[in-house]
């Protein structure tokens, strides 16, 4: 008799919840915009925050709530913002592609240690010990917390430096925050010559701690036709705004520390 | 009358801490207090429903089971009535108070069965409380839960500066450090007793 009044108890309690679950759904329902899910499964889902908002699903109902533009997403790109404007009915702004690049050209051949590093593998810890266990203060340290942080493993670490592959870099720019020295750029265009060296020591110096440091000659600035580039800090600077992409800095740089940033990789590799 | 409930309040907090005492609720205690604002939010959640769900489940026990001699179903039952009522919540919350549903929303389905919620209901019903206590008892063990929270989401902030060995990275040194702080808490033994004279 008691099992009976046992299946009976559960059964009913079960029942009841059942039903309080199903009035309550009925009647308290909240209209949720279903373009925030269609929005959020065309986002490609890597939560990287490149767009500005907390992660893809809050990117979704920021574009779906808040109007905002359909084109913030980089590591999508253009096929997915194209999908986006799908859903939400409005033209899709063309997305720049941009990428990351690393401004040192500092590898095991063109500069050596000032001290062997036994410490935490990490540039933030090697950082702390005299600015890095390479010659140059300024330059990668060669441990590879860029490479962590990329959720899309397009950093290598090659010969000591951390070179980005053009290919799997999406341009989110997480790893421009994690660098103890602040060397990788996102940049819009792959093509224009980039200058790849921060050292802001005299020319002599450079010189001695790496031999495709940039050494303040100023025959860049000299020679640039529209008056991109500058020299500050013993350091050139290219502004990408003026550059006209006329190749005649890469040309005359002494130490080939100005370089089109497109051909990095194979000058690392020989 | 106060007393006593004071009593129950301050022990479930600082002797009988649900988490570091009677460790239960490890899973959102591992998995949650990474961050202070997140561990927070579970924090509230947890003591809201577990108010909620002693409130619905002392009744039942008290006027339905033990009459007719079911005390041994109180498990099977109150797994259904604490989910039943976590679902509900979430849909009035979302439909009355959405403030309050983005504050708790994420964490609110996430301990529907969770084990502290059905520790605090069974366990009141062993301590033989009557009502007001087992309301007072489970706030208490709320209230528990967010102390341990913050308390340890502050030594995981530490513990991600520091550098551990391999093999101890991650989990192994969070569990380590959890001991280490479940420990102090063994401190708090006999405390009430003390401050109450009882």
């Amino acid at each position: 008799m008691s099992i009976v009044l046992a299946v009976v108890i559960v059964t009913v309690l079960g029942l009841v919840g059942a039903a309080i679950l199903v009035v309550a759904g009925h009647f308290l329902h909240v209209a949720e915009d279903e373009r925030i899910g269609l929005v959020a499964d065309a986002l490609p889902g890597a939560n990287c925050g490149a767009c500005g908002f907390a992660g893809c699903a809050d990117y979704a109902k920021g574009i779906v709530e808040q109007d905002a533009p359909v084109n913030k997403c980089i590591p999508g790109g253009n096929v997915t913002s194209q999908a986006v404007a799908a859903i939400m009915g409005v033209v899709a702004g063309e997305v720049v592609a941009r990428k990351a690049v690393v401004a040192c050209q500092g590898n095991y051949t063109n500069t050596t240690n000032k001290y062997e590093y036994e410490g935490i593998k990490t540039c933030s810890a090697c950082n702390l010990l005299f600015n890095g266990r390479g010659a140059c203060k300024y330059g990668c340290l060669g441990y590879g917390d860029c490479a962590l942080e990329c959720k899309f493993g397009a950093i290598q670490m090659i010969n000591g430096v951390a070179v980005v592959d053009p290919e799997k870099c999406t341009g989110c720019g997480e790893c421009t925050k994690v660098c103890p020295n602040a060397l990788i750029y996102v940049v819009t265009d792959l093509e224009k010559p980039m200058v790849l060296c921060k050292n802001k020591d005299r020319g002599a110096l450079t010189r001695k701690d790496c031999s495709a440091g940039c050494i303040g000659c100023m025959k860049c600035q000299k020679i640039c036709p529209t008056g991109a580039i500058t020299v500050t800090n013993n350091n050139a600077v290219i502004d990408e705004s003026k550059c006209i992409n006329c190749q005649e800095c890469v040309n005359v740089c002494p130490v080939n520390a100005i370089s089109n940033s497109m051909v990095v990789e194979p000058v690392l590799e020989k | 009358m106060i007393t006593e409930l004071a009593i129950i309040f301050f022990g479930m907090i600082l002797v009988d801490n649900y988490v570091l005492v009677k460790f239960l609720g490890i899973c959102p205690f591992l998995g949650v207090s990474k961050k202070l604002d997140s561990s927070v939010g579970m924090s509230v959640a947890v003591t809201f429903v577990m108010v909620l769900a002693t409130a619905a489940t002392w009744p039942i026990y008290t006027y339905l089971l033990e009459p007719k001699g079911l005390e041994y179903l109180r498990i099977i039952i109150f797994i259904i009535v604490i989910a039943v009522l976590v679902q509900l919540v979430e849909i009035v919350l979302k439909k009355y108070i959405p403030p309050l549903y983005n504050a708790l929303g994420v964490y609110l389905p996430l301990i529907t069965t969770n084990c502290a919620i059905l520790g605090v209901t069974l366990l009141t019903l062993d301590s033989g409380y009557n009502f007001a206590e087992s309301i007072v008892c489970a706030f208490g063990a709320g209230m528990g839960f967010l102390l341990a929270m913050v308390i340890f989401s502050g030594v995981r902030k530490r513990l991600e500066d520091a550098n551990p060995p391999k093999a101890f990275q991650g989990l192994p040194i969070t569990l380590v450090s959890a001991a280490m702080v479940s420990l102090s808490f063994m401190g708090f033994g006999g405390l009430i007793e003390g401050i109450f004279k009882v």
